[in-house]
């Protein structure tokens, strides 16, 4: 015969607390990833812009982040005077200079 | 059976199972399933129908002058043209570009020797709704769907070559 | 565990990108970046401060698997600033940045992985990072993942004995949407620490008038949440807009605000203008003057309170071109910087500080 507590996924009365804490974590983590599953497809909705309605969006133009060079100067000028520093979106991260 | 219990027990394997029974949405074409009839405009000026094409192996592909690997793909398709239009092989590039005549200069650029037809209202994209750019469709003699290539590989030229042999040879 | 929670949302995000990529229909392919070359001279010149030089990037891709990029940028400085001239005296000096990056398109993502490495007389600094572009829902949403780690060395010219090390980790992560076919935003967040030596070997720090070497923690963890939206108006011109967030352990608060349009003139030419925003509030231990002893004091004007404007434009031309084979441009741009110092003063007027500088850069890219 099985052991009860092991087989339930959901924290038992009287288990050690932190038997039921790790559990508690494993239950979330279990909905969390059917969540995430179900996202993944099946609940959303259709994607609406379809590939040949995306001529728009394929000129450069469109582009946050039009030419590399010029990007990283200009962060690299904001970043020297101003303390406020990451999210720019300006790939390689910051210079590392004084 | 214990083996799947087993496996099905798993932390990650019902979400898994769950993600991947997506599978594909309601496609509106469908292999094996005749290929929804279209008539365009080609940039000659002159109509085309792809029922007309019955007889011939078709292969039909959606393009975008806005579309890197579309362009990529273009000198390949113009090579398997010429290699088997005479066995009775057509290729129809479908261009999905707002302005029809980005299109023609284009094709004239690349030397593009195949129909180009303009889908600019995009009614026929609409119909075949392919998820990706470019889109390939290989059709046999009966007008039945027998092949579809999403996006563009280095290298899937050679694929496309394959199916088309195998298909004039039907 | 406190550590678990993040971990959990982490596995949980993955497992709906892995949903994705194990769904039949998700048959596209992430792109390489297109080939692409770019030669750049920048000057910035402003508060006594004068910085210009080359910069050149080249990326071509391998085998159609893999996209290679490097870059050099060179930053000759000659430092004349209000800083420098009071406590120093003006000095020049050659900054080399080099960056190589690899990109490699696997399915739906595009990782890339880059080191970089920064050279100047006393300072240097090697950097690592690795980021993740993943396709989703369609192609419509991108999952961006990023982590950088930097490893930096201080010395002080005209003190051989001198020599820290700064390290700085950066976690960044970023969605972008496709919202119509004119419509695209995006959300991004960073996270970065930085340990070690985090000040200037030069600056001075005023503590009941007399000048002290600055004392700077040892530690700082700062985040930062960017939102941002572009559009296509329909004739032939687009519309942008941005607001980041930055918070961080020394107390530093600031808000960015940008807005941006850009419209083709012609057959040859686009036009791009902006304006930005920026205001941000001093760290906890920043004073102009300290009139108490604390365990940590600067005078660093970069971590005082201020505001800055910056109105900047962008002309680009499109010389020569050939569909399908080249296109090479040529651009030009202007930035005006407008910094007013709230707690900052000049000590040589005794007046609140405020810089003036302009931002020029002319550059050709080609793509091939």
């Amino acid at each position: 015969m099985t052991n009860p507590e092991a087989a339930s996924p959901l924290p038992l009365k009287g288990a050690p607390l932190a038997d039921r804490r790790s559990r508690l974590r494993g239950g979330c983590l279990d909905i969390a990833l059917l969540a995430a599953a179900l996202l993944g497809g099946c609940a959303m909705p259709q994607p609406w812009v379809k590939p040949y309605e995306r001529e728009r969006l394929a000129d450069p133009i469109m582009r946050f982040n039009r030419d590399a060079l010029a990007a990283k100067h200009g962060e690299h000028v904001r970043d020297i005077r101003e303390a406020s520093r990451g999210a720019t979106g300006v790939q390689g991260g910051g210079c590392g200079c004084k | 059976m214990n083996a799947m219990h087993k496996l099905l027990s798993k932390r990650w394997a019902l979400p898994l199972l769950l993600a991947s029974a997506v599978g594909s949405a309601n496609a509106a074409v469908q292999m094996s399933a005749a290929a929804p009839d279209f008539t365009l405009r080609s940039v000659g000026g002159a109509n085309l129908r792809l029922q007309e094409q019955r007889g011939q192996v078709v292969l039909v592909n959606f393009w975008a002058t806005w579309c890197g690997p579309c362009r990529q793909e273009m000198p390949h398709l113009n090579t398997l043209y010429s290699k088997y239009r005479s066995s009775g092989f057509v290729l129809l590039g479908v261009n999905i570009d707002d302005d029809p005549r980005a299109a023609a200069d284009l094709a004239t650029k690349l030397g593009v020797r195949f129909p180009v037809l303009l889908d600019t209202d995009k009614k026929v994209s609409r119909v075949y709704d392919m998820s990706a750019m470019p889109a390939t469709l290989l059709i046999d003699r009966d007008g039945r769907v027998r092949h579809i290539h999403r996006g563009y590989r280095d290298g899937v030229e050679k694929t496309y070559e394959e199916q088309v042999r195998s298909l004039l040879k039907e | 565990m406190a550590a678990s929670k993040p971990v959990g949302r982490l596995l949980a995000a993955l497992a709906g990108l892995l949903g994705s990529v194990f769904a039949p229909t998700a048959a596209r392919a992430a792109t390489l970046p297109e080939d692409r070359a770019e030669a750049m001279v920048h000057v910035y010149k402003g508060g006594g401060v004068t910085a210009s030089g080359p910069a050149v990037l080249v990326r071509k891709s391998l085998f159609d698997k893999v996209s290679l990029t490097g870059s050099l940028y060179v930053d000759a400085v000659s430092n004349a600033s209000v800083d420098v001239v009071t406590t120093a005296s003006p000095y020049k000096e050659r900054r080399n940045d080099f960056g190589l990056a690899l990109d490699y398109a696997v399915r739906d993502s595009l990782v890339t992985v880059g080191i970089g490495a920064s050279k100047e007389p006393d300072y240097s600094t090697h950097s690592l990072s690795v980021d993740v572009a993943q396709e989703t829902y369609g192609g419509m949403t991108t999952v961006n993942l990023g982590f950088t780690r930097a490893a930096d060395e201080v010395g002080k010219t005209g003190d051989p004995g001198f020599f820290d090390q700064a390290t700085h980790w950066q976690y960044r992560v970023g969605v972008t949407q496709i919202l119509t076919p004119k419509w695209l935003a995006s959300v991004n967040l960073e996270a970065i620490s930085d340990t070690g030596y985090l000040g200037n070997t030069y600056r001075v720090a005023r503590v009941f008038g007399a000048a002290v070497p600055e004392r700077h923690p040892r530690t700082r963890s700062s985040r930062a949440v960017k939102f941002r939206t572009i559009g296509d108006l329909g004739k032939r011109d687009a519309v942008r807009a941005e607001y980041r967030y930055f918070w961080d352990t020394w107390d530093i608060k600031a808000h960015t605000l940008e807005a941006g349009y850009s419209r083709y003139l012609g057959e040859s030419f686009l036009a791009d203008g902006y304006v930005r925003y920026y205001t941000q509030s001093a760290a906890l231990f920043y004073s102009d003057n300290a009139q108490s002893e604390t365990t940590y004091v600067s005078r660093n004007r970069q971590l005082s309170d201020f505001d800055n404007v910056v109105v900047g434009g962008k002309l680009t031309f499109d010389w020569k071109k050939q569909p399908g084979q080249y296109d090479l441009k040529a651009n030009a741009g202007v930035e005006l910087f407008n910094l007013k110092y709230k707690n900052f003063t000049d000590v040589r007027n005794g007046s609140l500080y405020s810089l003036r500088a302009v931002v020029l850069q002319l550059y050709l890219t080609a793509t091939y």
